[in-house]
């Protein structure tokens, strides 16, 4: 299919050529449109959030308060730090000026006075790419006062962050733009009533962002048919694990998960099985290589086989992949990553690796198998963001669907009891 | 502590922000870039500079895994080992680095050239396993790849 996100064409994060390819058409188009009827064409293209929660774009722009005394903010998350992750990025490198273009449309639609694209400090590189396109932005008089005689001004910032997986969560990520230390607030309320300085904001992704000017320029009904209905579009697909061509390839929504791996990423080394595969990023539910046939890259068939869309991040695992290594490491992650402000969490994120490090070493009890997911039940839900989910849902869904690795591991068999029962 | 340079960018940067704690980041930013690290010293400098009390400033520091309190060596060998990393072989590659290196995870050499760190994923899953030096990416790592790399480094 062609490419919008990612087009192959040399030099595009340049704004001379960006602009020779269309670049800031849709831009032009949306200045000249009622801000509520750009809000009302990305409402009604089906466009959703890809930062991981799925989130309808356009109803959330509508939120945001149509009048206000006071200035109104918009967030580009990038943040990225979701392990399996490495889109955004992609777009940084080789498309900046798609994200501008995205931030300005939105910022005009919401009446935003500061977008801040906020970064994770570990992309230094990139936000000097960033930062470079920016200028070459003002430069030009798309951002800045009164752009392009419109009447319309609105500045963007690059904020950086410096290492903390927390605050790519919206309301961690104001905090940390509000110079505190990177902790989710509790909501309600939420950013649109009460964001950034207590003024209305709203946050989206990267690549969320990137794709508004196609919407724009191309208007909502083709967009809406590209891929899956109910969750359109071109997505950035990022292939890790156990495929000859990882990488980051842009399809439309609602390819079948073996067919990304077969076709797009050049299969497994040695022809071997897939035993399992997280298809969102080491947050979503792992889903078994047996269970894959008919799956596809989309939230309403992730969803129905037991597991979400995430950031469409697959890590793939083949047949000899220890997957009690892997669930611990990810166990380690969510437990260093945790901010420390709910009890369930700080608690239960360090509980599970030190059980599943157990299973590691050898040293894994029988009764520790349920232990994990009693644990994990107890973070779930119980907790002021969703960072408690992220760490329990992979451990739970490791334990139901590959139980059986598990018990094998474990030091202490099966007790007599139950093997009596169980015959 | 800071250049002018930075002081003017700080001074421009405040028109963006509500509020001069918004700064904290950025400062402390900074400074680790002038100086390496953040010292108390500088902690208390940016404090004073911002209005903003020293404990908050040593609270955002100890919360964020990149900004450093100590000295660390001059070339900053950080390696995922995370999950998509860690499919493709990271445990070779920490291991592989410790030899070349004569130092274990989290050490810095003695002639203070090199500190060796695992970090979480760095969103370069596509291209693992890999490490960063400084902001540079280092991608599809190999012992023969690795080797090359420390001889380069080990110049400059
Ligand atoms: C622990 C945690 C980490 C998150 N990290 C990110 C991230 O790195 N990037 C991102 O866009 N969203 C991240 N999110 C989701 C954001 O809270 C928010 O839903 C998203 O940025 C909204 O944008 P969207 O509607 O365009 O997807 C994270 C959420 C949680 C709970």
């Amino acid at each position: 299919m062609e490419k919008y996100l990612l087009p192959d064409i040399r030099d595009l994060h340049r704004i001379d050529v960006y602009e020779a390819h269309g670049g800031y058409k849709a831009f032009r188009k949306a200045l000249q449109m009622k801000t509520e009827d750009v809000t009302e064409e990305v409402k009604k293209s089906g466009l959703k959030g890809r930062g991981g929660a799925c989130f309808p774009t356009g109803l959330k722009w509508t939120f945001m308060p149509k009048q206000s005394d006071k200035p109104k903010y918009l967030c580009v998350n990038g943040d990225e730090s979701e392990p399996g992750t490495f889109k955004d990025r992609q777009i940084f490198e080789f498309n900046p000026h798609l994200m501008i273009e995205g931030t300005l449309i939105a910022a005009y639609a919401m009446g935003g006075s500061i977008s801040y694209i906020y970064v994770r400090g570990e992309y230094g590189k990139w936000i000097k790419m960033i930062e470079k396109a920016l200028h070459d932005a003002y430069a030009k008089g798309y951002i800045g006062q009164n752009i392009l005689g419109s009447g319309f001004s609105t500045e963007i910032i690059v904020h950086r962050g410096a290492g903390a997986y927390i605050c790519g969560e919206e309301s961690a990520l104001m905090n940390s733009i509000e110079g505190d230390r990177g902790y989710p607030r509790v909501k309600p309320p939420f950013p649109a009533q009460n964001g950034l300085w207590g003024r209305a904001t709203t946050i989206n992704n990267v690549e969320t962002i990137s794709n508004v000017p196609l919407i724009i320029d191309r208007g909502w009904e083709w967009y809406s048919k590209i891929g899956a209905p109910k969750y359109p579009g071109p997505i950035l697909v990022g292939v890790s694990g156990h495929v000859n061509k990882p990488g980051v390839y842009e399809l439309p929504t609602g390819v079948p998960l073996l067919e990304i791996i077969h076709k797009y990423a050049g299969g497994v080394p040695g022809n071997k099985a897939i035993k399992a595969v997280f298809p969102g990023g080491s947050s979503t539910m792992v889903l078994r290589g047996d269970q894959l046939e008919g799956v596809c890259m989309d939230a309403e068939s992730l969803k129905a086989a037991g597991s979400s869309v995430g950031t469409a991040g697959l890590i793939v695992m083949d047949e000899d992949t220890d997957l009690i290594k892997v669930i611990a490491r990810i166990a380690k992650f969510y437990y260093h990553e945790s901010c420390g402000q709910c009890t369930p969490c700080r608690e239960g994120t360090g509980w599970l690796w030190k059980i599943l490090n157990r299973f590691e070493n050898g040293e894994g009890r029988w009764e520790d198998i349920d232990l994990l997911l009693d644990v994990a039940n107890n973070v779930e839900g119980n907790t002021i963001c969703a960072l408690g989910d992220a760490a329990a849902w992979p451990v739970q869904s490791m334990v139901r669907r590959f139980r059986d690795e598990f018990e094998r591991r474990a030091k202490i068999p099966r007790p007599k009891v139950l093997e009596a029962v169980a015959v | 502590m800071l250049s002018e340079r930075n002081l003017k960018k700080l001074d421009e940067m405040k028109k963006y922000y509500q509020t001069s704690q918004s700064l904290v980041l950025p400062a402390l930013w900074m400074v680790q870039e002038e100086h390496g690290h953040i010292s108390e010293d500088a902690m208390k400098y940016v404090a004073k500079l911002l209005g903003v009390p020293f404990g908050h400033i040593l609270g955002v520091v100890t919360f964020y895994t990149m900004l450093h309190r100590k000295p660390i060596g001059r070339h900053h060998v950080e390696v995922c080992t995370n999950v998509s990393c860690m499919l493709r072989g990271a445990d070779k590659i920490v291991e592989h680095l410790e030899k070349r290196l004569g130092i274990k995870m989290g050490e810095t050499s003695r002639d203070r050239k090199w500190t060796l760190s695992e970090v979480e994923c760095m969103g370069s899953c596509g291209t693992a396993p890999m490490f960063a030096v400084g902001e540079e990416y280092y991608e599809n790592l190999t012992p023969e790849k690795i080797d090359k790399l420390i001889a380069d480094l080990e110049r400059k």
